[in-house]
């Protein structure tokens, strides 16, 4: 750690820090920032009950399959032991904390200790 | 809010504490992990520390680093968070019809600090908005006790991860956890099997369309997904008998 670069800083920086902490509040809020009073058409109340765990799958299954973009062509990937263990330790005792604990249990030897 | 006592000494924000527990290991590790990336990647001290106290979105936060560090114009910066963070909303509008009857400022506060896990814990604890005052506030108070210990958690993990960023490498993939915590949720939401189809046709969109620029396959895979299970949903139910008429 050098000393100067540490805490140095510029004003543009800082305002696109800000500017990303509104982008935040905005999309995070997007749908409720108005008080105008609407109704939520019957089937896209229904459809939302699909949005939470579709978000999840689209989010969560390329980190697992894909490197750069690509499908992973090789099975010495630490990941997909990993996930393929925290699947399973979740249906077997449907504790989160231990999907994440034996999920890393899993990956770490292999990720660190074979490079996989 | 949280500093209210009404708030925090309701049980629901003790429930929404202890459910969102199990999943701080997670998120501590995913915030340890951008911490230590953003100081890697040539953030200083002070802009990552900024950043994590701020911004409080890992996935914005990892996709504008490269970014604020090319000197990018800053409306390409803040569209790319926005773009990036799509998902939140469509969570928002869900959420709506929770909080409407909350003053703006208390909404934009909620939105705020309602992440991913926070909104997944809240609408799988309560599946439907309340209808009277005690039960939105019962209501009220889970969110925010899930999310008093995701931003604690997270803001926690990320200061130490950018003091820590020396001693870390980022090729132990410690991130690896916070997917771990994502998987473990998604299996929990996987109650019926219209949801796990859900699932299923996400994460291949997700992947096919991974090379769109944005993030959008995210947001593509989620439009997807529920079309394709709302379409299965209004089919007539296949039937080993004679094919009836739909009766839509």
């Amino acid at each position: 750690m050098s000393g100067p670069i540490l805490y140095e800083t510029d004003l543009w920086t800082l305002g696109v820090v800000l500017g990303l902490t509104l982008v935040t509040v905005v999309s995070r809020s997007f749908f409720f920032i108005s008080s105008r009073a609407w109704q939520l058409p019957h089937w896209a109340q229904r459809g939302l009950q699909y949005a939470p765990i579709a978000a999840l799958a689209a989010v969560v299954v390329p980190e697992i399959v894909t490197q750069q973009g690509e499908l992973v062509r090789t099975w010495q990937d630490a990941r997909l032991y990993a996930a393929a263990v925290g699947v399973a330790v979740y249906f077997w005792r449907r504790s989160v904390l231990l999907t994440i604990a034996l999920g890393m249990a899993a990956y770490l030897p292999l990720h660190i200790g074979l490079g996989w | 809010m949280f500093w209210r006592p009404e708030i925090y000494r309701h049980d629901e924000f003790s429930q929404g504490l202890r459910d969102f527990a199990p999943q701080a290991a997670g998120v501590g590790a995913w915030g340890l992990m951008t911490g230590v990336a953003m100081m890697n990647s040539g953030l200083s001290l002070t802009e990552s520390l900024a950043m994590a106290l701020l911004v409080f979105a890992g996935s914005s936060q990892l996709a504008s680093m490269p970014l604020i560090l090319a000197g990018a114009p800053w409306w390409v910066i803040l569209a790319t968070g926005f773009c990036v963070n799509l998902r939140f909303v469509v969570f928002s509008l869900h959420l709506r019809s929770y909080l409407m009857h909350l003053p703006r400022w208390r909404r934009l506060l909620h939105g705020y600090f309602t992440a991913d896990i926070g909104y997944v814990l809240f609408v799988k604890r309560h599946p439907k908005p309340a209808q009277d005052d005690a039960h939105r506030l019962g209501q009220e108070a889970y969110l925010m006790g899930g999310n008093v210990l995701n931003w604690g958690s997270w803001l926690g993990a990320s200061v130490v991860g950018v003091l820590l960023s020396n001693f870390i490498p980022p090729e132990w993939g410690l991130g690896f956890a916070g997917i771990l915590c994502l998987l473990g949720i998604l299996c929990s939401l996987a109650t019926s099997r219209m949801r796990g189809v859900s699932a299923l046709v996400a994460g291949l969109v997700g992947v096919l369309a991974y090379s769109l620029p944005l993030k959008l396959n995210i947001v593509l895979a989620i439009a997807v997904a529920v079309a394709v299970c709302m379409m299965l949903e209004s089919a007539p139910p296949a039937s080993p008998s004679v094919s009836r008429e739909s009766p839509r």
